[in-house]
């Protein structure tokens, strides 16, 4: 009997916690359910969560419409809002990057914003990268694009061009003339600059400055000049598959290299290890200007919101002013993209170093097709950088996959 | 000794009976009070689902609450009072899961599938609305009469006007303005913010033409402050189900692929969800991305799989051998040591052994073969023998522990009688313990097996399936696993196919599920040695 009813009292407390789960479930969706009239969700990333706290209690204040916060992780937010959207569990705003925007519309998660007259006063490329076939998505808060890092210990002065900068390198007897990262599969976001000097975009544009699918430009002769480019530097050691992201930073801030190609994510680091860094142009091996990807980060409107005036009225007349975007940039450390806060900003001789190439900067395609450069791009640099065969074949296999994928 | 056990047993025994209708009662208020509460939570979430109108929600929460205390209440049904909790559980977490994974792998969900035509249709609408270039922004005040909105606009130049839904622009010369902005006029309440925000889907969705041509386009507005001009360049006609696109003139139709389709075979994106049948089977079979690399990269996962447990077996075992040794010393050291790589979580051990099997600046070529450039990761069979060695570090410590417990649970007169009868240590192993260690851990064995087959941390964090071979032209590497490919088809590149992914994910588990079924056949004959 004892042995029995121990069983049972066991039993109910397994009993007990099923209930309490099944509740929670059922009770965290009515959480995560789109509220009524008069309050709006926003989907937040840990670090910007404290600065919209203070946007939104001012919002609360003057609209009376409650603005409840929800930190998720940012590499979480792409799944999870395609996902939940058409459940009608989505937030009315999630914070998200540019390049996500593709993927977005193709799934009808996202409502336009109309920026109207504010529009002239974010960074050009800010509203170019947030819009879509010609349609604004997203009110930008910040860009994000990669320059030179120079260890002004190692070299006083910047480059004044490509072989400058490898001759400059050599003469300070370092591990290595200059640093940027490859990895086994290449990175083609870091050696962007480098393609572009050549005159090979990965897709033409149309009149408006989007980016056309339509219009695959990345086998062009300058393709092919820059594959013979990325042979040639593997061959000299220059370019290294084995030089992850992880060791291209730790060997910079070691002093292993007067150079280092990256983003202003790791200057604070650099900085840290005690290395006097100076932003400069990255100079560039071909005829034509390096141009880096730009990107933009910013929010976003659900589909589905039932508070789509509350919701534009939160972005445009308070995400969107210099107070709040300045605030996002001190906890971020990333460029604004509302010009006057970016001017605010630029005293700052590193965001501005930033800032200069991110102004001749092109925004990283945010169009579907996208995806399928990604898959066959970093493999085919790999191959030509540690010399596989030969680099303008190669080069010429992977455009024609990449228009095959499309 | 059997003799004193009944008497020492019996005056407890009675005891507890005097005890037990006490400690009954005491049982029965805890049982109702458990009941109590699990039913109150239950009610409380049928309120929230009923509110919500989720009736398949609302229907499995009340079956689980009668079912639980019928139950319960029962003086009967004793398994099932033990059986109901575990039972739930295992539909919940299990049955449900796969039972909707085998539902997703007969959709077309995914990137540009992924809800309801209806959705889709208000997708497309919302995007179509184009702001009429060059045209300007209006100063906007939301007014209502009888019901009706209106705006009330300002256009730059100071002229103001008022119209609605059904009556375009009309001007208005006796409105109150305040900083250069019409906020009231006779005849209308002027709504204030929070008036707004309260009938803000009426007013989102309001569309007031600013001419008798509707091609001249309508007024709307993103905020209730101010308005623009736009133009929908996809019309929308319900009654046939298509779509036109007012520019060019074309029409797309449902067709039955879950988008609308132009007679060219355009689509229009986003499309939605349907049910395709058995498309994403065919798809896995016929897709010549996927069948060409198919046939070598699921020989790589059987090879990979049983070279995996049979080297962590073979290893584990000997250390479970050599340290169940008395003659040993310091024995518990050396096991906790050999316990430590299964410590560490398995996908940080991957990402630490991808840097230190680096080509060029790795701790095995720098340190162990003195500046040696060995691509451990990047030669294909190199790559393959290094998986196998790291997933050797990662999976000895289980088979070691597995080993050693069941070593300790063979007796040790066996040992000492086949010794005495004249057996050699090997014999003794070969003849007596392995077979009884067989028996225990061959099921484990399966296990492991199941597990290495979708292994997809160590491959993705190690290696991601890499190197590649460029010249093939797909996304497939010389170290790609069966679910390694799958996640790549599925979901690298131009988007994402979840019913694709579901359909390779019940392939698999009858692939796995066989083998499976197959072994555990084979090893009662094991059982039978006994």
């Amino acid at each position: 009997m004892t042995l029995q009813s121990r069983g049972r009292m066991a039993t109910g407390a397994i009993l007990l916690t099923t209930a309490l789960a099944l509740t929670a479930c059922s009770s965290a969706g009515s959480e995560d359910k789109t509220p009524s009239a008069g309050s709006l969700t926003v989907w937040v990333d840990a670090d910007r969560a404290a600065v919209l706290k203070d946007a939104a209690a001012e919002f609360t204040k003057e609209s009376g419409v409650e603005v409840k916060l929800i930190q998720k992780d940012f590499a979480d937010i792409q799944e999870q809002f395609i996902a939940q959207v058409p459940t009608g569990k989505g937030p009315d705003i999630t914070i998200g990057a540019h390049d996500w925007l593709g993927n977005f519309v193709t799934n009808g998660v996202v409502a336009p914003v109309e920026l109207g007259n504010k529009a002239s006063e974010f960074q050009e490329v800010a509203v170019a990268a947030m819009s879509f076939d010609g349609v604004t998505y997203g009110v930008p808060y910040s860009i994000e694009n990669i320059a030179m890092l120079r260890n002004t210990a190692l070299a006083p002065s910047a480059p004044t061009s490509y072989d400058d900068m490898i001759a400059m390198g050599k003469a300070a007897g370092t591990e290595f003339p200059f640093i940027v990262q490859v990895g086994p599969e290449s990175d083609p976001y870091h050696l962007y600059p480098f393609q572009t000097s050549f005159g090979a975009p990965v897709f033409g544009t149309n009149a408006d400055g989007s980016y056309n699918a339509d219009e695959l430009t990345i086998g062009d002769a300058g393709g092919d000049e820059f594959a013979t480019w990325l042979a040639a530097q593997g061959a000299e050691g220059n370019l290294n598959i084995s030089l992850t992201g992880d060791l291209a930073k730790e060997k910079f801030n070691a002093g292993a290299s007067p150079f280092f190609i990256t983003g202003p994510w790791n200057v604070a680091d650099a900085q840290a290890a005690g290395i006097d860094v100076a932003v400069d142009p990255i100079p560039a091996p071909g005829p034509n200007t390096a141009q880096p990807f730009v990107g933009v980060q910013g929010f976003y409107v659900s589909a589905k919101s039932e508070n789509t005036l509350a919701a534009s009225e939160f972005l445009t007349n308070y995400i969107a002013t210099e107070e709040v975007q300045t605030a996002l940039y001190e906890v971020g450390g990333r460029a604004p993209a509302l010009t006057a806060s970016f001017e605010a900003a630029s005293s700052d001789p590193i965001v501005a170093g930033f800032g200069a190439v991110g102004a001749t900067a092109v925004p990283m395609p945010n169009i579907p097709e996208m995806g399928s450069v990604w898959q066959y791009w970093g493999v085919t640099e790999a191959a030509i950088i540690s010399g596989q065969a030969d680099p303008v074949g190669l080069w010429q296999k992977m455009a024609a996959d990449v228009q095959g994928a499309i | 000794m059997s003799i004193e056990t009944p008497a020492r047993t019996k005056r407890p025994s009675s005891d507890r009976k005097i005890g037990s209708t006490a400690t009954g009662t005491k049982v029965l208020l805890v049982k109702i009070a458990a009941l109590a509460i699990v039913d109150a939570i239950s009610l409380y979430a049928l309120f929230i689902v009923f509110a919500q109108r989720d009736w398949v929600v609302f229907g499995a929460i009340l079956l689980v609450t009668i079912v639980v205390n019928v139950v319960y209440f029962s003086k009967r049904m004793l398994p099932a009072k033990y059986l109901v909790p575990g039972v739930i559980f295992l539909v919940v977490f299990q049955v449900f899961i796969i039972g909707y994974t085998a539902y997703i792998a007969f959709t077309n969900y995914g990137t540009g599938h992924n809800s309801t035509k209806q959705d889709a249709v208000a997708a497309l609408i919302g995007s179509s609305q184009e702001r009429v270039e060059d045209s300007p922004a209006y100063g906007l005040t939301v007014v209502e009469s009888l019901g009706t909105y209106s705006f009330l606009v300002t256009d730059p130049d100071g002229d103001v006007s008022i119209g609605n839904e059904n009556s375009p622009l009309a001007a208005v010369d006796n409105a109150t303005i305040e900083g250069g902005k019409a906020v009231g006029v006779p005849g209308y309440n002027t709504l204030n913010f929070s008036q707004i925000v309260a009938a803000q889907q009426t007013i989102a969705a309001l569309a007031v033409q600013i001419s008798d041509d509707p091609n001249d386009g309508s007024l709307r507005t993103p905020d209730g402050s101010s308005a623009f001009v736009y133009r929908s360049n996809l019309l929308y006609d319900e009654s046939a189900g298509t779509m036109t696109n007012t520019n060019t003139g074309v029409v797309y139709s449902d067709t039955g692929v879950g988008a609308f389709t132009a007679s060219d075979g355009t689509e229009l994106r986003p499309g939605w969800k349907i049910e395709i049948g058995f498309a994403n089977f065919a798809r896995a079979f016929g897709d010549e991305s996927i069948r060409g690399p198919l046939f070598s990269v699921a020989l790589w996962t059987f090879a990979f799989a049983f070279l995996s447990v049979a080297t962590t077996f073979l290893l584990g075992l000997f250390l479970a051998v050599v340290f169940n040794d008395r003659r040993m010393r310091g024995r518990k050291v050396y096991r906790v040591m050999m316990i430590l790589p299964y410590a560490f979580p398995a996908f940080l051990s991957a990402l630490v052994w991808a840097g230190m099997l680096n080509r060029d600046f790795g701790f095995v070529n720098q340190v162990l073969f003195g500046g040696a450039d060995i691509p451990w990761l990047t030669n294909e069979w190199l790559a393959k023998v290094s998986i196998i060695l790291v997933n050797l570090w990662l999976g000895f410590p289980y088979m070691f522990l597995v080993c050693t417990g069941a070593l300790q649970s063979i007796p040790e007169e066996l040992q000492e009688a086949a010794t005495m009868d004249g057996a050699k240590p090997w014999a003794v192993f070969r003849f007596i313990k392995m077979p009884l260690l067989l028996v225990s851990i061959a099921p484990l064995l399966i296990s492991s097996f199941a597990f290495n087959f979708n292994n997809f941390n160590l491959i993705y964090m190690l290696t991601n399936g890499g190197p590649r071979d460029v010249a093939a032209g797909v996304n497939v590497g010389a170290t790609d696993i069966l679910i390694s490919m799958v996640y790549k088809v599925a979901f690298v590149g131009a988007g994402r196919d979840y019913g694709l992914a579901s359909a390779f994910s019940i392939i698999i588990f009858v692939l796995v599920g066989v083998i499976a079924a197959v072994s555990f056949r084979a090893t009662k004959s094991l059982e039978e040695l006994n």
